[in-house]
């Protein structure tokens, strides 16, 4: 039996990649915003698929990350682009924090903890923290992206940036996946105390998976700044977490293909149904329940990792 | 002192409609150890159904004021039960057997299904209950006013509770609802048949909250849509407190978080006043998560 | 020498006292057997020693080294491997899979190497793979390699469990009730497992309630009942011994 995969895959591609010059600005954006919840979905991935740590506080660290991005730009005139490090690494750092005391809670209570964190981020951006937040209406005029001189602005321009960060993404991921670190995660989502006899350090590598995670929500949260030019508290409150869940559960919880599909499934497709645009919510709680009921994994569930088969001279004895 | 004195009553009434909620959470997690996220929104459904009741039945032109509510709580008691009852019995009972965090993620599903399903049927905007139905009168207590409906959703909840505690604690069923959180498998070997305990659970702990709506509509005279959420995660945050599973724990829980929150709004910042609520609930989880009156046995290895 | 020494071991559940003042030492190159009736406190011991549990009093001596307060990957690390008497395999994960887990310890790469796949991380995981192969020959289960863990056979699962613990290149092993659920052809076949292991230079302590095993294959046993030693030896001195034939070994032979 051929494997059909890889050629749904290249369509796929040449498909998107074309996309831009035959839609207009409109769908180009719904594409943009699609892309940008396909790389915060892949993101939620790393948290909630691989280590299986049930995570809905993630706009917390795309918060930190946008607003990191906006208030250094707005401030110190420094291009967007080049802030997006920065981004990642206060969004990283606040996981690296943020984490370390509450890593060890069971499921349902970490769900609800990460649930208080991010209304805690939200309250705090209302409130003008520190002064440089801007309060509820938030921060505006930050700069258009420049990438080698060029000046993204029209949304055929973001498409590509956007993509283009996803497509590093997923390629970054997957290799991340297929290793020690990605198979660790994996171990301690299975069975944790038998993760930790095997030698595997369980708290580390949770920490870190929200680490990575966070990292890459706040670069998101960089593109997302950029491409809105104005950002507040509203675009990152508890429902965008539910979002960001949904996409990683329906799509399949370790699957990068089935986050991406995820993340055209719920962004995407209520576009196409605009006027049903105010019970999507609706039908994404009704396909929650369902989903647990029928088909825990998710659509497309991730397929076992392979390894290259055994060398000839036979193995033997042990090392 | 007199701020003080104020905010001590607010805060206990407030509180004890998140005790009335937080009863619902901690039963369900009695017996299920499930986290049962659409309890809050029972809640917020109980507010509209009040709403709905009293608008279209115009029961104040045939009943007095206490009337009216006592009325209306037994209605609104009913039809939320019902609600809560559907719901354990399409989103929960085909988990029953599935890994927890399932059952945990049909509940946020279903969470959202209610929020959403409120906001089509009465429209996004804040609803505004008639406020002609109870009297604006203040109550003096040795020289010091306190407003009639403070004192009203005072005494109510205080009378729920007591009802409940006498139940749990004196009754039949109550006491298979006890052994039933204590160990389901064993309850069953006894003979207590666990699947009507867990419909009982479903209809009680949802027509308290459904109750608590209520009260918040009057109370506070207007509801929104997604109320549920906000109080649904305080009343959480209070069962917590209490430690979750226990019912008096519940009780004081609830008491005790609205009085933190009051005190906190009056004498730090009323627009942190919900982040104070988090911070609380996250510091009992890393300190003592087992709560204040709870107590539980280390997981097994 | 003796590589791991108990000294005086306790350890309580509430009123219940599971691990009573146990002393003893285990040699190295050694097979040592834990035997006792059910409830005697074996596994917990088992535990105490891989950190799952923490002694409530006395120490656990790891090479000269106290291991007492060191969280259980630090131990596996330090070279003590086990497995689990309820089977605690990663049920979805193919076999390799599982013993690759064991392997973890001994490797290095991190976020930033795996990403952008330097060549020593290539060199660590080819490597890696090759042992873990090894190991699964070892036991005899190469053929499975592919397999989904959950769908071994009930004495396949137990010898991929000590393959993925020989994968974490222990000094010591730890098998907790090996031969459970094992018919006789499999449980021979064990025996010769836990031989090989011990030829290759690494330690074994195992709990077994299978007496023909333990009498088999282990030099020397210590016996626990309610939580306390009650003696230790010899399989041939701990068959004579009439404190452990009443308790135990005398309800075994009627």
């Amino acid at each position: 039996m051929k494997d059909v995969r890889p050629v749904i895959y290249a369509v796929f591609c040449g498909a998107l990649l074309l996309a831009p010059f035959f839609l207009n600005a409109y769908w180009v954006d719904v594409l943009n915003n699609v892309g940008l919840y396909a790389i915060l979905g892949l993101s939620l991935n790393i948290i909630l698929g691989h280590a299986g740590l049930f995570h809905m506080g993630h706009a917390a660290f795309y918060a930190m990350g946008a607003y990191t991005t906006a208030i250094i730009n707005t401030s110190y005139q420094i291009p967007v682009l080049w802030l997006m490090p920065l981004s990642g690494l206060v969004a990283g750092v606040a996981a690296l924090v943020i984490a370390r005391p509450i890593i060890h809670l069971r499921g349902d209570y970490l769900l609800i903890v990460t649930i208080g964190l991010v209304e805690i981020v939200r309250i705090a951006l209302i409130n003008n923290v520190f002064g440089i937040t801007g309060g509820s209406n938030g921060i505006f005029g930050i700069s258009r992206p420049e990438l080698f001189g060029f000046r993204i602005r029209r949304p055929e321009h973001f498409f590509f940036l956007i993509w283009g960060f996803a497509a590093i993404t997923v390629f970054l991921f997957h290799r991340l996946e297929n290793s020690r670190f990605g198979r660790a995660l994996n171990y301690l989502r299975e069975d944790d105390v038998a993760a930790e006899g095997s030698g595997i350090n369980t708290a580390h590598y949770k920490l870190i998976a929200f680490v990575v995670g966070a990292v890459w929500a706040g670069m998101a949260g960089n593109i997302f700044a950029a491409k809105m030019t104005i950002i507040a508290p509203e675009s990152f409150n508890f429902w965008e977490s539910v979002i960001m869940f949904m996409i990683v559960l329906l799509g399949g919880r370790g699957s990068i293909p089935g986050v991406i599909l995820g993340a055209f499934l719920i962004v995407g497709l209520p576009e196409l149904f605009r006027q049903f645009a105010t019970a999507r919510m609706l039908v994404f709680g009704a396909i929650m329940v369902a989903m647990m009921i029928f088909r825990t994994e998710g659509i497309l569930p991730p397929r076992p990792r392979r390894y290259p088969a055994a060398v000839a001279d036979g193995g033997g004895d042990g090392p | 002192m007199d701020l003080f004195l104020q905010q001590l009553t607010n805060g206990l009434a407030v509180g004890s409609i998140y005790a009335l909620i937080a009863l619902g959470y901690t039963m369900v997690y009695g017996v299920l150890k499930l986290i049962n996220f659409a309890h809050g929104d029972l809640f917020a459904i109980g507010a509209y159904l009040g709403l709905t009741l009293l608008t279209t039945f115009g029961l104040s032109q045939y009943l007095g004021p206490m009337g009216v509510v006592i009325v209306l709580a037994v209605m609104v008691m009913g039809l939320v039960a019902v609600v809560g009852a559907v719901l354990e019995r399409v989103a929960y009972r085909p988990l029953r057997q599935a890994h927890r965090l399932s059952a945990v993620v049909s509940a946020m599903g279903a969470s959202i299904f209610f929020q959403n399903a409120l906001m089509l049927v009465y429209g996004a905007r804040y609803k505004v209950y008639p406020h002609d139905i109870l009297p604006k009168n203040a109550v003096s207590i040795m020289g010091f006013e306190i407003p009639l409906v403070r004192l009203l959703v005072l005494l109510t909840s205080v009378l729920m509770m007591v009802a409940l505690y006498l139940f749990i604690q004196k009754t039949r069923i109550g006491t298979a609802i006890r052994a039933a959180a204590i160990d389901q498998r064993a309850a069953k070997l006894m003979g207590i048949n666990v699947d009507r305990v867990i419909m009982i659970v479903f209809l009680i702990g949802p027509a308290l909250g459904g109750v608590a709506g209520l009260m918040v509509g009057l109370y506070y005279g207007q509801i929104n849509f997604t109320m549920g959420w906000m109080y649904g995660l305080k009343a959480f945050t209070a069962a917590i407190l209490g430690g979750i599973g226990n019912i008096p724990g519940a009780m004081v829980g609830g008491l005790l978080l609205g009085v933190i929150e009051a005190m906190g709004a009056a004498y730090i910042s009323i627009a942190w006043k919900d982040a104070i609520t988090f911070m609380v609930l996250i510091a009992i989880l890393i300190v003592r998560p087992t709560g204040l009156l709870g107590e539980r046995v280390a997981d097994k290895v | 020498m003796s590589l791991l020494q108990l000294q005086n071991l306790t350890k309580r559940f509430g009123g219940l006292v599971a691990v009573d003042n146990v002393s003893f030492d285990v040699p190295e190159g050694a097979i040592v057997g834990l035997i006792g009736p059910n409830g005697a406190g074996k596994t917990t011991v088992f535990n105490l020693i891989t950190g799952n549990y923490r002694p409530d009093r006395g120490d656990i001596l790891f090479d000269g080294r106290s291991i007492r307060k060191l969280p259980t990957h630090r131990i596996v690390h330090l070279g003590i491997a086990r497995t689990f008497q309820t089977i605690r395999l990663f049920p979805k994960l193919s076999v390799v899979e599982n013993v690759l887990a064991g392997r973890h310890c001994r490797m290095k790469a991190g976020v930033i190497a795996a990403m952008l796949r330097l060549p020593a991380q290539k060199r660590e995981e080819t490597a890696a793979l090759a042992e873990a192969r090894a190991e699964m020959a070892f036991v005899g289960i190469e053929r499975d390699a592919d397999q989904v863990a959950e769908n071994l056979s009930y004495g396949n699962q137990r010898l991929l469990e000590i393959a993925r613990a020989l994968a974490t290149g222990p000094r010591f092993i730890i098998l907790d009730e090996p031969a459970g659920g094992m018919n006789d052809f499999e449980t021979a076949k064990l025996i010769r497992v836990i031989r090989q292991i011990r030829d290759r230079g690494i330690t074994v302590l195992l709990i077994e309630h299978d007496m023909s095993l333990v009498m088999e294959a282990c030099e020397q046993l210590v016996v626990l009942e309610n939580g306390a030693k009650i003696a230790e030896g010899t399989p041939g001195e701990i068959q004579e011994n009439e404190r452990v034939i009443e308790a135990y070994l005398g309800v075994e032979e009627e």
